[in-house]
């Protein structure tokens, strides 16, 4: 970890905040699209340092927070079901995936109900769990953006390797060019220049930004997220918005390539389609995820248990897709840290720590709300 | 070990007639002899002068073997840290077991055996105990409570209504080490690493901080589950009362972690502020007295790498606020739930 000292030398950071302060001569609003770099934000304080003329916004770019309840649902009703013509499951997921509260319960709430529930951090490692278990069925939750996508894909193609007949995932990848589009679309968005997710450029490349840059004229700076990385990636958004200009840049040259990885890319394209996907708190976005192709349906949760269960409405005091848009900010809902806590959360950005809503209420105060501003001042 | 004729752990065992008698005779008692637990009564009989400090704590850790020592090691240290935290010298302990039926002997052997070598290196004995069977599946190899007595240090004055605003934070030592090293074996979480849990007993460094610097010293507390963060955060919700009401200040580059902890931690998405610890203690110490004290403690155990990394300070009282490595401010919580590894 030695190597990551550099990008957060406080020197370069202070040179970096100096010159923000004396590019900036008028109100600007950015998004950070990915939770990452919102959680590298506010974990390092580098809200309290910006100038006042520029706001960040928080994106959607939180898989936990943008998961469907009915697939949260449907994990549950999986863990938990006792059906003697099958198997019985374990079901495998990311760590915060299993606080999220679905319609009902959490996956954590089943797990303390006795379900069979496991953290995992690779998705490879379920696939062992299916080799060593053949009296279960192994179940791993597939949630993420583009960049867990290859992992998740390549514990598909393993497990058809290896002839297991007890191993799928019950995916809901998403893509966020599509997402990043929704947000520009919404008649309220304030938002005038973007920090493009780094790692999902890693993966996927470049080539999706361009467009939207032309056709929304708009910059974007393909950014890291480290503190020197996020500053950087401000200031050059900053440099084109007062030039009045629109052009995509790549900060993050020292990780993302042009045209990402391929061989990465080949493997997705092995295992998922494009299809439209529903965003919890935005709604369906076109085009906006991967699906298991149907001829891996073996392996596709959804299809091989074919769960069906009726859509539950979300919490009617929950603004988490206002948040996700970047439309408000988590302290701005009425009932951030009163009805809405991490212990209690109305909604995923809660739950997360990538969640816009989590990573004010860790890192902010929350008896006042008061953000930036009480802190700023010392 | 001593030759048994069973080599597992069977309900007959926590029955109370000859298969728990065999278990006692047959080495924990002559492991762990003293002339208080030799009489092998109902209960102890304690001689004790002054304030006594008395505290007791449970031990369910999972695994039970983990990389720098066991649970029964960690049983002795935990309860006998939580004394030394109240300012006492540990004197006895109590020891009570809940066994799940199909513990090896083997495996109980080698916990008695770091429990021994741990109460002597404590300088505590063991005078009571008890052992249960619980049926399989109904418990997790081994359970430990640990009971402790010690007798109050006489220069010491530990208490939270000491803090004052202008207090030192000190830490002990190197934070994180416990929990990261458990997490690295952890089913479904393991990595490689050469990292061990700092597991150990503060008595003898806290003792003779005491004796040099009494009064000065206004509380200790160890960090062991929620981690540093979260003591702080208690410390500081405990003093937002009164007329004068204090928050906590920390700098980030102060606080000391391992490379290996911080490279984990980053990986994992755990951040070290929360990850438990064993062999470490806070300190808040009055600031005249804080330089001193942080010296004495690097020459003695466990304390080489001792730091001041806060104040205590009259602005945001009720509140831990954390000014970054690069220069940002921003709150310190209390930690909500487990620490739960991040998607990406």
């Amino acid at each position: 970890m030695k190597h990551l000292t550099e990008y957060r030398d406080p020197e370069l950071v202070e040179q970096y905040i100096q010159e923000l302060h004396r590019t900036a001569t008028r109100p600007w609003t950015i998004m950070e699209v990915c939770g990452g770099q919102t959680h590298g934000l506010v974990k390092n304080g580098i809200l309290n340092l910006l100038p006042e003329f520029v706001t960040m916004v928080h994106g959607p770019g939180c898989p936990v927070c943008v998961t469907p309840v009915n697939l949260i649902d449907k994990a549950v009703y999986l863990a938990e079901e006792k059906n003697p013509d099958r198997r019985p499951v374990i079901l495998c997921s990311f760590g915060d995936m299993i606080r999220v509260p679905g319609s009902t319960k959490s996956l954590l709430d089943a797990k303390a109900g006795g379900a069979d529930v496991r953290i995992l951090y690779s998705p490879l490692e379920a696939v062992r769990l299916a080799r060593e278990n053949p009296d279960r069925e192994v179940v791993f939750f597939a949630v993420g953006f583009e960049t867990t996508a290859p992992a998740n894909a390549l514990s598909v193609v393993q497990a058809q390797k290896l002839g297991l007949k007890n191993f799928s995932i019950l995916a809901s990848h998403v893509l966020v060019p599509p997402a990043m589009e929704a947000v520009i679309q919404d008649d309220d968005t304030s938002i005038q220049g973007f920090l493009a997710a780094g790692h999902v450029c890693a993966i996927m490349g470049i080539d999706a930004y361009g467009p939207l840059v032309e056709r929304y004229k708009m910059p974007m700076v393909v950014t890291g997220f480290e503190p020197v990385d996020l500053l950087q990636g401000i200031l050059m958004v900053v440099r084109q918005l007062e030039r009045g200009e629109y052009r995509l840049e790549n900060q993050y040259a020292r990780v993302v390539r042009p045209e990402g990885n391929p061989e990465a890319r080949r493997i997705i394209e092995q295992v998922f389609e494009t299809v439209d996907r529903e965003w919890r708190g935005i709604g369906t976005i076109p085009g906006s995820g991967w699906a298991v192709r149907p001829e891996l349906a073996a392996f596709d949760a959804d299809r091989k248990f074919s769960v069906s269960i009726a859509k539950a409405p979300e919490c009617p005091d929950c603004i988490a897709g206002l948040v996700l848009k970047g439309i408000k900010k988590p302290n701005e809902c009425s009932q951030f840290g009163r009805a809405c806590s991490p212990e209690r959360p109305l909604g995923a950005p809660m739950v997360s720590s990538e969640g816009a809503c989590a990573a004010y209420y860790h890192f902010a105060n929350v008896e006042t709300q008061a953000f930036a501003s009480p802190l700023r001042q010392q | 070990m001593p030759k048994l004729d069973f080599d597992i752990i069977t309900l007959g065992h926590g029955s109370g007639g000859i298969l728990t008698n065999k278990l006692l005779e047959a080495g924990v008692f002559d492991l762990l002899s003293n002339p208080l637990l030799d009489t092998h009564h109902d209960g102890a009989l304690l001689n004790l002068t002054g304030r006594v400090a008395f505290t007791t704590d449970s031990y369910v850790i999972s695994p039970v073997f983990f990389p720098g020592g066991n649970i029964g090691e960690l049983a002795v240290n935990g309860t006998v840290n939580d004394l030394a935290m109240c300012g006492a010298i540990p004197k006895y302990l109590s020891l009570g077991f809940i066994l799940e039926e199909g513990l090896t002997m083997a495996e109980f052997w080698d916990i008695l055996v770091s429990i021994k070598g741990a109460s002597e290196r404590a300088g505590v004995q063991i005078v009571t105990g008890d052992t249960k069977v619980v049926e399989r599946g109904k418990g997790d190899k081994i359970f430990i409570n640990t009971s402790g007595i010690g007798e109050l240090h006489p220069r010491a004055d530990i208490s939270i209504k000491n803090v004052r605003a202008g207090d030192k934070v000190i830490v002990s030592g190197n934070i994180a080490t416990h929990g990261m090293a458990i997490m690295s074996v952890r089913e479904g979480l393991e990595f490689e690493t050469t990292l061990t849990s700092d597991t150990a007993p503060l008595n003898h460094a806290v003792l003779a901080l005491l004796d040099e610097f009494g009064n000065d010293i206004h509380l200790l507390r160890d960090p062991t589950r929620g981690g540093v963060a979260t003591v702080l955060n208690e410390i500081a919700r405990d003093r937002n009362v009164g007329a004068t009401r204090l928050g906590i200040d920390l700098k980030q580059a102060a606080i000391p972690v391992l490379d290996e902890v911080a490279g984990a931690c980053e990986l994992l998405g755990l951040d070290p502020l929360y990850v438990a610890n064993e062999g470490v203690f806070l300190a808040i110490v009055a600031p005249e007295a804080a330089d001193a004290f942080v010296r004495k403690l690097r020459t003695l155990d466990y304390g080489h790498s001792a730091a001041i990394i806060g104040e205590v300070v009259t602005e945001h009282p009720g509140q831990v606020v954390l000014t970054s490595r690069i220069g940002g401010r921003r709150v310190v919580n209390m930690l909500v739930g487990e620490q739960l590894p991040r998607i990406c």
